[in-house]
């Protein structure tokens, strides 16, 4: 029986983690403040309470320690879940990251698995001052041996955690911390597998509005005024940036054949570029339009005060639209 | 928080039980290693140094890449991989290869990342060893999650993690260090402190008066051996095993041992040290001051250590056919879509270029 209730994204990622440390005595949870504060988010909230303190537990603040104990704890039998505070505050385990989180099955041929998730809360939109709003998934998704996910909904957040941890795979989960309290009826059953599909959120024949994470509900607004525009905009949610789901990606490009591709993060050598790269190679022909971007500008993530000129807004993703080369204008 | 920090402190001076003549030490405060194990220390450290004399061969053969040996430092490759139990685990690093070996791995596989190729050539589980990290002390943290986990099943699973004097100065060795012991993990952690880092001297490395001490701040009790003295690092390695594995928390130990040859093949040692420098560690030999405490010709070793030597030259002298398509499986579980796409590709070229010869 599956069950149905109004939850938030944070709560839904809290009852993927209570859910998954019920079924599975080998997943832990770890990080700074996870424990009895219940994480700066309230994402681990009551899990110490309910599970004790060695599944989960706070650490010392050091970020490459978490994740690199989480290696070992993952070569030996657990199935860690290492929460990193603020997107930021995650590159000192850069390197355990790319040299051995993301290397560990090639370099034994598949012997060691690493299966484990690290948890960013990533991107802006909250008035976070400096260090708590960068979008760093360009910098996990270039490192061959990552799955990297995001989701954009609570549903969805709930179902690819749990996924993620049951995952063999190491997986970065990047949650966009602006879409925490967001709330929405979530099933909390055993849905389809997430991880690599992308979803068309928003059915649509003019062009395709490609997005992810903490841009999808922009991308599903600015859908909202098209259409009172008279311009039918389809949305797409990868939901997974690795792997890459080409094939929906590609046959959404095709069934309306423009495209503009909304993303938080700055745009230079970015996920967007290479979105716009991939359908290109693969929808050329199809095209009536360069695809156009509307991403975060090459600037460091601006104060408070300025972020709204920064992130990508309904206004910039019409506009951009407005460019694709309409017959009729 | 307790301020007593003199129980963490290491002796003023290195532990040694047989000097560098070969005779015991008197009031060493630690009894000697009985015989039978001496021998079996002794046997392992002529093979070790064997192996390590025969890989540096090989690379000037064109047959592996690169070595770092360990020549010199024998005494610590075989005594960290001899106190441990069938149950413990051994983290290596790119120098420790013969450790590796002692504790089991064939060194022929012991050597595959060494000779080119893209894994690390055994299978970690197998014996217990880690694939040996080449990035500076990052093994460390690994170290101490496999002795966490462990220790949350109840299991009785010591960790030894193995770095050098210039890992220490990495963020990871405070990293590790510092979860070992909040964690209580039980992780021996054995620093062969060979005086130089490629070519920067210790004194360059820290100012600390000595690496031992270093436990002292993350409340890791810390001792000094004799790094060329099997006896000694037997003796202490043991106890600080022993103390890990009874539920005492994390135990440091430095050996103080020293790099008789250069880096790796590729360095060029007489850039920064005196060649007397290096003649003055000839005398403190691991292996001639053990067979003159036993009294034992190395010749009646000698016959295994040139087995091995053999069984390496047999493993690296025969060309393996690569496999390029491999480089595109074991990225993740299953490969994606994208992988596919580029293994076929790859696939087809080399098809391709095959045909057209």
């Amino acid at each position: 029986m599956t069950a149905h209730e109004k939850l938030s994204m944070a709560q839904a990622l809290n009852r993927a983690l209570r859910d998954s440390l019920s079924d599975d005595p080998t997943v832990v949870v770890f990080g700074e403040d996870v424990g009895p504060l219940g994480g700066v988010f309230r994402v681990t909230d009551g899990l110490t309470a309910e599970f004790g303190e060695d599944r989960c537990f706070d650490t010392p603040l050091a970020e490459s320690g978490i994740v690199g104990v989480a290696v070992g704890m993952a070569m030996n039998g657990m199935r860690p879940v290492v929460e990193m505070q603020f997107d930021a505050f995650a590159y000192p385990a850069f390197e355990q990251i790319v040299s051995h989180v993301a290397k560990m099955r090639n370099r034994t041929r598949g012997k060691v698995a690493l299966p484990m998730v690290i948890r960013i809360p990533y991107a802006g939109g909250i008035g976070g001052v400096e260090h708590h709003c960068d979008s760093s998934e360009a910098y996990y998704v270039h490192t061959p041996g990552l799955h990297v996910v995001t989701p954009s909904t609570p549903a969805d957040a709930y179902t690819l955690l749990r996924e993620s941890i049951a995952s063999d795979d190491p997986v970065v989960f990047l949650e966009p911390k602006k879409l925490y309290w967001t709330k929405e009826e979530v099933e909390l059953g055993v849905k389809p597998p997430s991880i690599g599909r992308a979803v068309v959120r928003r059915e649509g024949t003019d062009a395709t509005l490609i997005a992810y994470g903490p841009s999808v509900p922009i991308a599903l607004e600015a859908a909202e005024v098209a259409d009172r525009e008279g311009r039918s905009l389809q949305v797409v949610d990868l939901r997974s940036i690795v792997p890459f789901d080409d094939e929906t990606v590609a046959a959404a490009v095709r069934s309306t054949g423009r495209a503009v591709v909304v993303a938080e993060a700055a745009g230079f050598a970015s996920v967007s570029s290479e979105i716009v790269a991939r359908v290109t190679e693969r929808c050329f022909h199809s095209l009536a339009a360069p695809i156009r971007r509307v991403t975060g500008f090459d600037i460091p993530y601006p104060p408070p005060k300025y972020e709204h000129l920064h992130l990508p807004g309904v206004d910039r993703v019409l506009d951009a639209v407005d460019d694709l080369q309409w017959e009729d204008s | 928080m307790t301020g007593d920090a003199d129980h963490l402190l290491p002796s003023d001076s290195p532990v040694t039980l047989i000097d560098a003549n070969g005779h015991p030490v008197a009031d060493a405060g630690r009894a000697l290693p009985d015989e039978a194990a001496l021998r079996r220390a002794l046997a392992s450290l002529i093979t070790a140094r064997r192996l390590n004399d025969q890989a540096y061969a090989l690379v000037r053969q064109g047959r592996l890449a690169v070595y770092p040996s360990s020549h010199g430092q024998e005494a610590c490759q075989v005594a960290a991989a001899q106190v441990l139990d069938e149950g413990d685990w051994l983290f290596p690093t790119y120098r420790d290869t013969v450790a590796a070996v002692e504790r089991g791995v064939d060194p022929v596989e012991a050597l595959t990342l060494l000779k080119g190729d893209w894994h690390c050539g055994w299978d970690p589980y197998e014996h217990r060893v880690a694939p040996h990290a080449t990035p500076l002390a990052t093994q460390l943290p690994h170290a101490v999650g496999v002795a966490h986990a462990a220790r949350l099943r109840g299991e009785p699973t010591v960790v030894m993690a193995l770095c050098g004097d210039g890992g220490t100065s990495e963020g990871d060795f405070h990293e590790a260090m510092n979860f070992a012991a909040v964690l209580k993990a039980p992780v021996v952690f054995l620093i062969q402190n060979n005086e130089y880092a490629i070519s920067v001297p210790l004194a360059r490395q820290t100012a600390a008066p000595s690496l031992a001490h270093k436990g002292v701040g993350y409340g890791i009790p810390g001792e000094r051996v004799d790094g060329n003295d099997v006896a000694a690092l037997l003796s202490v390695l043991d106890s600080a095993v022993a103390k890990a594995r009874a539920g005492e928390g994390p135990q440091l130990v430095e050996a103080h041992t020293y790099r008789m040859q250069a880096h790796t093949n590729a360095d060029d040692a007489t850039r920064y040290r005196d060649a007397a420098d290096v003649d003055a560690w000839v005398g403190r030999d691991p292996i001639t001051r053990l067979s003159a405490y036993l009294s034992i010709d190395e010749s009646a070793f000698r016959a295994e250590a040139e087995r091995v030597a053999e069984h390496v030259r047999d493993g690296l002298n025969r060309d393996v056919e690569p496999e390029p398509a491999l480089l595109f499986e074991h990225v993740y579980a299953r490969p994606t879509p994208q992988l596919r796409e580029q293994a076929a590709q790859l696939a087809d070229e080399i098809e391709r270029e095959v045909a057209s010869r």
